[in-house]
């Protein structure tokens, strides 16, 4: 309170201030921030100058259908991957060896290989069982470029997402089982009153990452002939081989990556309210 | 129809020495970015823990971008970029020139920049679990601001920052596939090359996912073996 009453005493003992003046640090500061500026000036009067109206009325639709195609594959396989994450994580934590091991692999498999790797797998290797998709009907969806890397990217992220889940369960102390435990509460009631609220303050921001790391790596998709924003920005380089193509797709991708980060930290405060002094 | 373990043998019947020398090509670009990620990544960490202000902020711009955008975007853009930025100079001297950028050496450079902006990140929460007290104790016998870091906060920084980092190796391992999209004859490229000629796609793809998973066991072994070493130092002192 004191402090309050003579700000002439806390005058006294603020330590001095940091010498101004050109420190070689700050001199190699201000030149990286000067080159940083410079590339952006350069990016903008490069976009500025090589701005063609016809071109950009060709080719600004399919950017747009190629955003919806992105964000549609990332939305459906990260939900499916929510769904098909439950039982792994339940797996991860069984105490059956059996179940146990599976899970184990499951997760060790999809995170151990390249999205890639496993996308190719899907699109090119399930060709080689035609006859067999055939039979029981489930070649025409396996055909589908898409389908194909909505498939590879559920199992992908489920795996991702398992994980997330069994950490946050984890993370909750073993008190609060017990603690319902006797209050004669249902287990499963815990689990959805008890154990998820604070498991999902835990979980936030991994699921946020794994969100981003979906949509950067949906880019991969390109590859594989499907036609998302990294699909829509190959084919315009191919048609027209301007440079800019690329610094659109850049400037939209982390746009995206970006908005979702801020959402993801609004949310977070948004739900740690309660936490904070 | 020729049988799996006849296309899975060395030599010009089978696929296994191209799929090696993909293994190779692979190893081999993922050892070659890693001391240029650590190294790039390292100066970013000191450069975002550093009192100035502007030294921060060019390292926060560079984190933000490299981590937003996806890695195949990242990889074109230095693969074309750099091809083109290199063709309009020598056009300036030699206008029938043209140039062709090293697929190796742009998967290089790509990769190390996504690698180093993540390592950033890891390097940065390792310098803030050091007191201090470690710096003073070494300025206060007489050491250089160079010294402390080389000494007294390098050796305990990598020790806390391993766990990190060996994380980011497995992604590093995994992210090398992306460059067979650039024409590298990594285990992917090849892979497919003997999917097209032979014609037994799952069959391949199937083994080269499983070299990687290879890998990334290999690697977690090799990484056990580091770690328990480290350790060993830390109980020793």
């Amino acid at each position: 309170m004191s402090a309050v009453d003579h700000p002439a005493a806390t005058e006294a003992l603020r330590p001095p201030p940091p010498p101004r003046g050109w420190p070689r640090e700050r001199v190699i500061g201000y030149i990286l921030v000067f080159l940083w500026a410079l590339a952006f000036v350069g990016l903008v009067a490069y976009l500025v100058s090589a701005w063609k109206p016809d071109m950009f009325w060709r080719y600004a639709p399919g950017y747009l259908s190629g955003v919806w195609v992105t964000i549609k594959l990332v939305a459906i396989s990260v939900m499916i991957g929510a769904l098909l994450s439950v039982p792994i994580a339940y797996g991860r934590m069984s105490r059956n060896p059996i179940i146990a091991t599976f899970a184990y692999a499951y997760v060790y498999f999809f995170r151990g290989t390249p999205l890639l790797a496993q996308a190719f797998l899907v699109y090119y290797g399930f060709g080689s069982f035609r006859p067999q998709l055939d039979a029981i009907g489930l070649w025409s969806f396996f055909r589908d470029a898409f389908n194909c890397a909505l498939f590879a990217f559920s199992l992908n992220t489920a795996a991702y997402q398992a994980e997330i889940l069994r950490g946050a369960i984890q993370s909750v102390p073993k008190g609060q089982w017990e603690g319902a435990e006797s209050l004669g509460i249902p287990r499963l009631l815990t689990l959805r009153k008890i154990i998820f609220p604070q498991a999902l303050i835990v979980a936030l921001r991994p699921y946020g990452n794994e969100l981003i790391l979906m949509v950067k790596g949906s880019a991969i998709v390109a590859i594989i002939t499907v036609y998302d924003l990294m699909g829509v920005t190959r084919l315009t380089y191919s048609r027209t081989f301007d440079f800019q193509a690329y610094l659109w797709a850049a400037i939209i991708y982390l746009l995206i990556v970006e908005t979702l980060r801020h959402a993801v930290d609004w949310v977070e405060e948004r739900i740690t309210r309660h936490l904070r002094r | 129809m020729q049988s799996v373990w006849t296309l899975l043998s060395w030599g010009p019947e089978g696929w296994l020495d191209e799929i090696a020398y993909g293994v190779f090509i692979t190893v081999s670009l993922a050892l070659a970015t890693l001391p240029l990620g650590l190294l790039i990544g390292f100066l970013i960490a000191v450069a975002k823990q550093s009192q100035e202000r502007s030294l921060k902020l060019a390292a926060d711009i560079y984190t933000t971008i490299f981590r937003g955008l996806p890695e195949l975007l990242t990889l074109f853009l230095v693969f074309y970029g750099a091809q083109i930025g290199i063709q309009q100079v020598v056009r300036f001297f030699n206008p029938t020139a043209s140039v062709e950028v090293n697929s190796f050496v742009s998967g290089m450079i790509a990769l190390g920049v996504v690698f180093s902006s993540y390592a950033s990140e890891v390097f940065l929460s390792a310098f803030r679990a050091i007191p201090r007290g470690q710096y003073e104790g070494g300025y206060a016998i007489g050491l250089s601001k160079f010294q402390t870091m080389r000494l007294v906060v390098l050796p305990q920084l990598v020790r806390i920052a391993l766990p990190g980092l060996a994380n980011l190796w497995l992604i590093l391992l995994k992210d090398t596939s992306l460059v067979s999209a650039i024409g590298l004859t990594d285990i992917l490229r090849q892979a497919g090359v003997a999917a097209r000629v032979t014609k037994q796609a799952f069959l391949f793809f199937g083994f080269a996912t499983l070299i990687y998973l290879a890998l990334a066991i290999l690697s977690s072994i090799g990484i056990g073996l580091i770690e328990r070493h480290v350790g060993k130092q830390e109980v020793q002192r």
